[in-house]
C-alpha cells in the first residue's frame, strides 16, 4: 500500500511540471516580459526606462530559461523559469503585483471557501442520493419519467440564474438573510446559507439523474435478483442492498472534488461576495494579476491530483474486490 | 445595393461544420449501423420537437454568419467605393431596422415612454421629472395608455393570421410529400397524419413548427412597432440582441469540441490501440492538461490573448474580425479543456476493440496498422464520439455565460447572453426592477439548452450500446 501511495506521489511530479511549462509558456512565450510590463502600466507611450523599472522591481528582469551572465548554478537559478515558475515547488507563491504576499492570502482565504463548499458537498450529496433514490423506487413509472425530465430542466438552468433568482427571492423579496458579504466567526451562518442552498439546487438536477442511473444499473446486478428471489421486497432490497453498492461508485467519484473544495467556488463566491479563493481567483483575473494566477493554477492542478490520488486510495478502502499489487 | 462579403474565421469553421453535417448525414443514411438508430431517434416525439427547435436556432445562427460590409453612399459616381467598418449580417438585415434604432435609455417591454424619468426644463424654467416618449416605439399612437392595448391585440392577431396561413402551406406541401413518397392519395395521407399512424411523428413535427411560426410571425408583427423585451442600458433592442446572441452561443457550443476533434479521436484511438510507449505519452498529456482547473486555463489563456491584442492593435482590421479571433481563441481552449474526457473513453474503447477476433484476425492477416485503425478501430469508436458531442453541447453553452461574468468569455462588444446578463445583474439592485434583459438572455438560453439536452438524450439511448436492452 505505502509503495503505492509513494508510486502515485512521484507520477505527480511530472504531471505538476508538465503544468508548470504549459503556464510558463502561456505567460512568458506568448507575451515577452516587456509587453506584460507595457500591458500592467497601461500607458502606449510609455518610456523604456519605465518599463525596465517595473520590471526590475517584479523581478522580470531576467532570462527566460538560461542566465549566461551568471556563474555556475545561477545560470540555471537566476532565470524567470526558476524564479516565477519552479519555486512553486516548494510552496513559494511569491508576491502578487499589488506586493501582498500570495501564500498568507491563500492561508487565510481558504477558511470562508471551506465554509460554503463543505456543507454545499455534503448537504447536497444528501439531497441528491435522496431524490435518486426516490426515483431508483418509482422506476419506469410516471413518477420516475416526472423526476427525470424535471432533472433535465433544472440542468438546463444557468447557474447564473439561481443565484440571482436566490437573491432576489430570498434576500431583497422577503429579507430572510443578507444580499452578500461576510463575517467571521458564528455570526457568518445568515452570510453562508443562501449560497450553500443555491448551490445544492444548482447541482440538484445533474447530480440526481446521474445517480439515478448508478442505482438502475446497481439493480439490474444478479444479486438484486437473487433477493427479489427470495421474498425481500423492493424496498428492503433497494434501501438496505442497492443503496450500500452504489454507493461506492458516488463516494469515489466525490473523492476527487474533496481537495478541490479549497479553491471553492469562483461563482457563488463572487456574488455573495464571500471573501475565499474564488473571489481571489476573479479578482486576480479582473486586475491581471498574473503572479496570483499562476499560483492559483499550480494550486488547483496540485489539489486535482491530490484527488485522484485519494480516490485510487478509496477504491481500496470501500470496494474489497479492488487490491494493490 | 454593393457590399462586399466578409469571411470571419468563426463563418467559416460553422460553414465547414454545417458540410461536414451534410455529408455525415448522407453517408450515415447508407450504412445501416448507423440508420437504424438515427431511426430510432426520430421516431420519439420529444427529439421530434426538440429537433425543430434546434434547427429554427441553427437557422437564425446560419443567417448570422453570412457577413458583409455594405458600401457607403458614394458623393460622385465615378468615387472608388468604400465600405462600412461595420460588418453586418443577413440576420441584421432582416432584423433592420432593430438593429440601428437606438432608444436613449431602458424601457420596459411593450412601452411607449423611458423606464426612468427624464428631468424636463419647463418654459417657466422650473424642472419637471418625468418619462420621456420613446423615439422607435408606438410612435404610430397618438394616446398610447388608450389605444396600446388595443393596438397590441390588433397586430398579433394579425401576426397569428400570417403564421396560420405559413402553417397551412407548410401541411400542405407535407402532405404532398408524403403521397408523392408513398405513393397513395392525398386524403389518406392526411388521414393517417392526424391519427399518428406514420412511421415517424409528422403530426408532432407539425405542432410544434406551428408553435414556432405562430411565435416568430406575431413577433414580427409587433417587433416594427414596439421593443417586444424592451430596450437595454443604452436603449438597444433587448429582442435583437437575444437573436444575435445565438449565433454565439451555438459557435461555442459546437465548434469548441469540432476544432478538437481529430486530435481527440487520433490521440484516444492511438493510445488505446498501440498500448506502450505510446500509451504512456498520450495518458500523460491529458492528465496534465485535466488537472489544470478549466476556468483557470481558460482565464489565463484569455488574458494572455487580451495583452498581445493590446499590444499588437495593428493586426486587426475591424472591431468584428478582434471579437470573431477572441470567440475563436475561446472555442479552442474550451475544445482542449473538454477534450481529455473524451480522449480517455476513446482510449478505453479501443483498448477493448483491439483485442476483438476480427482486429486480431486482421493483424494476423497483415494488414497494416493504419487500415485497421481506419476500417475497424475508428468506426466502431464514432458512436462515442457522436454521443460525447451532442451531450457537451449544453454544457458549452452554458459554460459560455459563467466565463463571460468571470470575465474572460467572449468579447464585451460582442452579443451574448452571458454578456446580457452580465450587464443586467446590477440593474437588479434597481427600484423598480429592470427585469427584462435577464429573463430575455434566460429564457432564449434555457430553450437551447433544455431541447438541446432532451435530443442529446434520445441520440444517447439510441447509439449506447449498453442502453440497448433496457
Amino acid at each position: 500500500m505505502l509503495r503505492y501511495i509513494l508510486q502515485r506521489v512521484l507520477y505527480a511530479i511530472p504531471i505538476l511540471l508538465g503544468v508548470n511549462i504549459i503556464t510558463f509558456l502561456l505567460f512568458f512565450t506568448i507575451n515577452s516580459p516587456d509587453d506584460m510590463a507595457r500591458a500592467h502600466l497601461g500607458d502606449r507611450h510609455i518610456q523604456q526606462a519605465e518599463v525596465d523599472n517595473w520590471k526590475a522591481s517584479h523581478g522580470y528582469d531576467k532570462p527566460l530559461f538560461i542566465n549566461y551572465d551568471a556563474q555556475g548554478v545561477k545560470k540555471i537559478s537566476q532565470t524567470l523559469l526558476f524564479e516565477k515558475s519552479l519555486r512553486l515547488f516548494m510552496f513559494d507563491f511569491g508576491y502578487s503585483y499589488g506586493d501582498r504576499d500570495i501564500k498568507a492570502d491563500v492561508k487565510e482565504r481558504m477558511w470562508p471557501s471551506l465554509a460554503i463548499a463543505v456543507p454545499a458537498l455534503l448537504i447536497g450529496l444528501l439531497v441528491n442520493i435522496t431524490f435518486a433514490m426516490l426515483m431508483a423506487f418509482f422506476r419506469a413509472s410516471h413518477i420516475d419519467t416526472l423526476g427525470v425530465v424535471i432533472c433535465l430542466a433544472m440542468m438546463s438552468i444557468s447557474t447564473l440564474f439561481y443565484i440571482i433568482a436566490g437573491q432576489y427571492l430570498i434576500s431583497k423579496m422577503l429579507h430572510w438573510v443578507p444580499i452578500s458579504g461576510y463575517s467571521d466567526g458564528l455570526g457568518a451562518w445568515k452570510f453562508i446559507i443562501l449560497p450553500v442552498i443555491v448551490g445544492i439546487i444548482s447541482g440538484l438536477g445533474a447530480g440526481a439523474r446521474w445517480y439515478r442511473t448508478l442505482y438502475l444499473e446497481e439493480m439490474g446486478k444478479d444479486y438484486v435478483r437473487t433477493a427479489r428471489a427470495k421474498g425481500l421486497s423492493d424496498g428492503v432490497v433497494l434501501f438496505k442492498h442497492v443503496f450500500k453498492n452504489a454507493l461506492i461508485p458516488i463516494l469515489t467519484g466525490v473523492v476527487v472534488l474533496i481537495p478541490l473544495l479549497l479553491i471553492g467556488s469562483l461563482l457563488l463566491e463572487s456574488f455573495f461576495a464571500i471573501p475565499g479563493l474564488g473571489t481571489y481567483m476573479i479578482d486576480a483575473i479582473a486586475q491581471q494579476d498574473f503572479p496570483i494566477v499562476r499560483a492559483m493554477v499550480f494550486l488547483g492542478a496540485l489539489l486535482y491530483i491530490a484527488g485522484l490520488i485519494l480516490t485510487d486510495i478509496s477504491y481500496t478502502w470501500v470496494d474489497p474486490r479492488v487490491r494493490i499489487r | 445595393m454593393t457590399f462586399k462579403f466578409v469571411l470571419l474565421w468563426t463563418d467559416l469553421l460553422v460553414f465547414i461544420l454545417v458540410a461536414l453535417l451534410l455529408a455525415f448525414s448522407i453517408w450515415a443514411k447508407r450504412q445501416d449501423s448507423w440508420r437504424r438508430p438515427l431511426r430510432k431517434v426520430f421516431r420519439r416525439k420529444i427529439s421530434v420537437v426538440s429537433a425543430v427547435i434546434l434547427s429554427t436556432y441553427v437557422l437564425i445562427g446560419l443567417l448570422d454568419s453570412v457577413h458583409y460590409q455594405p458600401a457607403l453612399p458614394q458623393e460622385n459616381a465615378t468615387d472608388q467605393i468604400h465600405y462600412d467598418v461595420e460588418v453586418k449580417s443577413v440576420l441584421d438585415k432582416l432584423l433592420s431596422p432593430l438593429d440601428e434604432q437606438f432608444e436613449t435609455s431602458y424601457s420596459a417591454p411593450f412601452a411607449h415612454q423611458l423606464h426612468v424619468q427624464d428631468a424636463v426644463k419647463q418654459a417657466d424654467g422650473s424642472i419637471v421629472y418625468q418619462h420621456q416618449r420613446l423615439q422607435y416605439a408606438a410612435t404610430h399612437l397618438s394616446n398610447p395608455e388608450a389605444e396600446k392595448r388595443h393596438d397590441i391585440l390588433v397586430r398579433s392577431l394579425k401576426g397569428v393570421a400570417w403564421g396560420l396561413l405559413i402553417l397551412l402551406l407548410v401541411t400542405i406541401l407535407l402532405v404532398l410529400y408524403l403521397s408523392h413518397q408513398k405513393k397513395q392519395n392525398v386524403l389518406a395521407t392526411s388521414k393517417q397524419l392526424v391519427a399518428g399512424k406514420m412511421d415517424y411523428p409528422y403530426l408532432t413535427m407539425l405542432l410544434t413548427l406551428g408553435i414556432v411560426i405562430l411565435l416568430a410571425s406575431v413577433s414580427a408583427c409587433l417587433a416594427t412597432h414596439y421593443h417586444i423585451f424592451g430596450t437595454d442600458k443604452v436603449g438597444e433592442d433587448v429582442f435583437y440582441q437575444a437573436l444575435k446572441s445565438i449565433r454565439t452561443g451555438l459557435v461555442i457550443g459546437t465548434v469548441s469540441t469540432l476544432v478538437m476533434l481529430p486530435f481527440a479521436i487520433i490521440l484516444g484511438v492511438m493510445a488505446g490501440y498501440f498500448r506502450g510507449r505510446i500509451d504512456d505519452g498520450i495518458q500523460y498529456l491529458y492528465t496534465t492538461l485535466s488537472s489544470i482547473p478549466g476556468v483557470l486555463l481558460i482565464a489565463a489563456a484569455i488574458l494572455m490573448l487580451q495583452v498581445f491584442m493590446s499590444t499588437h492593435p495593428d493586426l486587426f482590421a475591424s472591431n468584428a474580425q478582434r471579437a470573431d479571433l477572441r470567440l475563436l481563441i475561446l472555442c479552442v481552449i474550451l475544445g482542449v479543456t473538454s477534450w481529455t474526457s473524451l480522449c480517455r473513453l476513446l482510449r478505453g474503447e479501443s483498448f477493448k476493440l483491439r483485442e476483438m477476433d476480427y482486429v486480431q484476425a486482421a493483424n494476423n492477416l497483415g494488414v497494416s496498422h493504419v487500415t485497421i485503425l481506419k476500417k475497424h478501430i475508428v468506426p466502431n469508436v464514432m458512436h462515442i464520439v457522436l454521443i460525447t458531442l451532442v451531450l457537451d453541447f449544453s454544457g458549452l453553452v452554458l459554460a459560455e455565460a459563467v466565463l463571460s461574468y468571470v470575465g474572460v468569455g467572449v468579447d464585451p462588444t460582442m452579443f451574448s447572453w452571458g454578456n446580457m446578463i452580465n450587464s443586467a445583474r446590477l440593474e437588479m439592485a434597481r427600484e423598480p426592477v429592470v427585469w427584462w434583459s435577464l429573463c430575455a438572455a434566460f429564457i432564449f438560453m434555457f430553450t437551447l439548452v433544455l431541447f438541446a439536452n432532451f435530443f442529446a438524450d434520445s441520440v444517447r439511448d439510441a447509439f449506447d450500446p449498453r442502453l440497448q436492452d433496457a
